[in-house]
């Protein structure tokens, strides 16, 4: 242990130097850093805010298709009327074409910058399907294995249901979304889900360190593990084991198609959530839809060292697209996560304070939650909020 | 859609097969009120428990299968869920024997037992055979297990034209494929191919496709935009309980399983319900509703009608409900007051 801790206080003292490169300068050193998870990843102390250079940060953007472009132009709007110590390098993504340059492009940006913003990337699945998601495509080369969304039933909102409080952690990388198929035979297709027992201890550590660093009481796994024993059997059983180390929090699990019913018609009963790919993109659009839609809700990707923000239902939005009536609430709230992450807690909660204030105001609401409100409409407000706050602010 | 033709009174037999806990209470709910309402079905009471066949493998009792083949219509309870009993589940020997490929949930709101959600009224249809529930899993190497989707042809085209026959037969505007191919390419590809082309010969129904995780979203925001619901197993199993969540629990949710051959089998989706097994307090509506579902498959559209009319008229009254939905009556009082109705309506 002597030797760890000997290893970290050096670390802190090369940081400044490598930046991100402390894996590489620790191996020159002769000792191995023990697995990621002593990192303390979640509360990201040992990973200095990336990519800062004259105390402004660059942050990777991929304004992907639909609504994403127009929605980040708003988030970048907000940013330089703020004074956002933020500036956005921007990398398109063509999902018309079949070759992965692009893609690979905003990987490498990523994996530069660190930290990124995106807009959904459309999938055509009439092209081949050698042609993978390019958004699944992202995760997983950057590893980002946890996706995290927190569902608020938000004060200005008409809902059904009311006071909803939950935290959705998703397994990100693996499970049936492994894009694993084939056709054995002519007309029979086999697609595999894996579920491995590392990614599942992973999730499972990090759904409670977040829990217990929220002050949440409860963690409830989703599963099916009555039909899919091997596979959500090892999942339940890495919760379970990871569960056993955090005796303050309680631990229940759950089957899918129950936990949906029981969202549905009582959602206040969940506190903590964490399931593996496919159910987490099921329950994550029900709570979604709860709280008033997918224009409300931000999304978080988290890996061990990169960070990706978006809107948590990861919706194209076609149809709405360029109408100037998509609401920005979601994508303006994951851009205020980022600034949490890049540690700018002023900015992001003026803004966030900002966008809260907004939604009390029912005339201004978007389509999405009942209202006729504009896009720009609401940005304006929104920078209105910021600028009555007395922050700085630029010449408008 | 297999409608029996027959002349006016003549009985048609229904394999009752009445299930664990609360089945026997609630199947003699359900008989007393189609004797009342004088349906023209003759019960067979069958016992499913697995025994052992020639070979080892496990199998239903040879009479159930003789009636229900006789029969082709079926009526079934709760069923037991046996933990580590060597056999597989009930639900499943069943599903294999009369190759039962869809399971149909009509979700329809029910005036009088208030929920969030009102005028939900859609069907939700899904392939029962395959998918993610194949039950072909290996563990590669330790600490890696690997779950096999399986995806046919031919499965998918089967459930595709029934989905559309069903639309037809029932006077439903749209059918909508579920799906995530955007993930699952080959595979989600493969059942949505097979639903546009069954499409094609289908241009009086409305046919639109939707991503899983949208129709989730739009589900619990709007439920009324939904009609026809046709999808893969796991999507199925998560939605037609999303979608029985919505009008107020498996209690009072129908459901039908079509099989080949013309044979159906319909039963109640909820529990066995052991504490309360007995005790004259458990709630018939979910059997009723998937014994209407099944009077209206035989073509006895006005028995269905007027059973279910007694059934929901009793619910808003809210005089004399069951625990589950809100009353302290019991299960006898309830199914009193609706063989009542009946005969008032006649």
């Amino acid at each position: 242990m002597a030797a760890h801790s000997a290893v970290l206080s050096m670390s802190k003292i090369i940081k400044p130097f490598w930046g991100g490169h402390l894996g590489n300068t620790v191996k020159v050193f002769g000792t191995t850093l023990t697995s990621h998870r002593n990192k303390s990843s979640l509360t990201r102390e040992n990973i200095p805010p990336p990519a800062k250079y004259g105390g402004r940060h660059t942050v990777t953007l991929i304004p992907g298709d639909g609504i994403g472009p127009e929605l980040l132009n708003h988030v970048r709007e907000v940013f330089r009327f703020s004074c956002v110590p933020v500036d956005f390098e921007v990398v398109h993504v063509n999902s018309a074409v079949e070759t992965e340059d692009d893609i690979n492009n905003a990987i490498t940006a990523i994996r530069r910058n660190g930290v990124a913003l995106k807009g959904n990337i459309e999938t055509k699945h009439t092209m081949a399907p050698s042609v993978k998601s390019r958004n699944n495509l992202l995760r997983t080369s950057l590893d980002l294995y946890a996706n995290v969304m927190h569902c608020q039933s938000l004060p200005g909102v008409q809902t059904r249901h009311k006071n909803i409080d939950i935290m959705i952690i998703r397994e990100n990388t693996e499970g049936e979304y492994s894009s694993l198929e084939h056709e054995s035979v002519s007309g029979v297709v086999e697609s595999l889900k894996i579920i491995t027992r590392n990614n599942s201890l992973r999730i499972a550590d990090y759904a409670f360190k977040l829990a217990r660093e929220k002050g949440r009481r409860r963690v409830t796994a989703v599963h099916k593990a009555n039909i899919m024993k091997l596979g959500d059997g090892l999942f339940l059983q890495c919760c379970r084991e990871v569960a056993s180390g955090y005796p303050d929090i309680t631990f229940d699990s759950m089957i899918v198609d129950n936990t949906t019913m029981q969202l549905v018609s009582k959602p206040q009963q969940f506190d903590v959530m964490v399931m593996p790919n496919l159910y987490g993109n099921v329950v994550s659009n029900v709570c979604a839809g709860l709280v008033g839609g997918p224009g409300l809700v931000p999304g978080a990707n988290y890996g061990h060292v990169y960070a990706v923000f978006e809107t948590a239902t990861r919706n194209t939005g076609k149809s709405i697209a360029n109408r100037n009536i998509a609401n920005p609430t979601a994508m303006l709230l994951a851009s205020c996560m980022m600034l949490d992450h890049l540690k700018l807690y002023d900015h992001a909660s003026s803004i966030r304070n900002a966008i809260l204030n907004t939604m009390n105001e029912t005339r201004l609401h978007t389509a999405d939650i009942g209202g006729q409100g504009t896009t720009s409409e609401v940005v304006q407000t929104i920078m209105r909020f910021i600028q009555s706050k007395g922050q700085l602010t630029s010449e408008y | 859609m297999y409608t029996h033709t027959h002349t006016f009174k003549e009985m048609q037999t229904v394999t009752l097969i009445p299930g664990d806990g609360i089945g026997p209470e609630i199947s003699s709910a359900v008989m007393k009120i189609f004797e009342t309402a004088k349906a023209p079905i003759r019960w067979e009471e069958r016992n499913v428990t697995a025994i052992k066949g020639p070979g080892g493998r496990w199998m239903i009792p040879p009479d159930a299968k003789e009636s229900m083949d006789k029969s082709k219509i079926g009526l079934k309870g709760p069923l037991k869920t046996p933990i580590a009993a060597g056999h597989p589940s009930m639900n499943l020997l069943l599903r294999k024997t009369f190759d039962l490929y869809a399971n149909v949930r009509p979700c329809i709101s029910i005036e009088g037992y208030k929920t969030p959600y009102t005028d939900v009224n859609l069907v939700t249809i899904r392939e029962n055979t395959e998918g993610e529930y194949s039950g072909i899993e290996h563990v590669i190497v330790d600490g890696v297990v690997q779950s096999i989707k399986l995806i046919t042809e031919d499965a998918s085209r089967r459930i595709a034209e029934y989905a559309f026959e069903y639309a037809r037969n029932n006077q439903r505007n749209s059918v909508t494929a579920v799906h995530k191919a955007n993930i699952m390419r080959m595979s989600d590809g493969l059942f949505l191919r097979k639903c546009r082309e069954v499409a094609e010969n289908y241009k009086d129904i409305k046919f639109t496709e939707m991503y899983l995780d949208t129709v989730c979203l739009n589900m619990v925001q709007d439920p009324t935009q939904f009609d026809v619901l046709v999808m893969p197993n796991l999507y199925g199993d998560i939605l037609s309980d999303l979608c029985a969540g919505l009008i107020g629990g498996l209690g009072v949710t129908p459901s039908g399983n079509i099989g080949a051959n013309g044979v159906a089998i319909f039963e109640s989706v909820h529990g066995t319900a052991p504490d309360i097994a007995g005790l004259d307090l458990a709630n018939p509506t979910a059997l009723l509703l998937s014994a209407v579902m099944m009077l209206r498959h035989m073509g006895l559209h006005d028995y269905g009608n007027k059973i279910q009319t007694a059934c929901f008229d009793t619910i808003r009254d809210k005089k004399v409900l069951t625990k589950d939905l809100g009353g302290n009556s019991k299960c006898s009082e309830f199914t009193a007051d609706i063989c009542r109705r009946i005969q008032d309506l006649d």
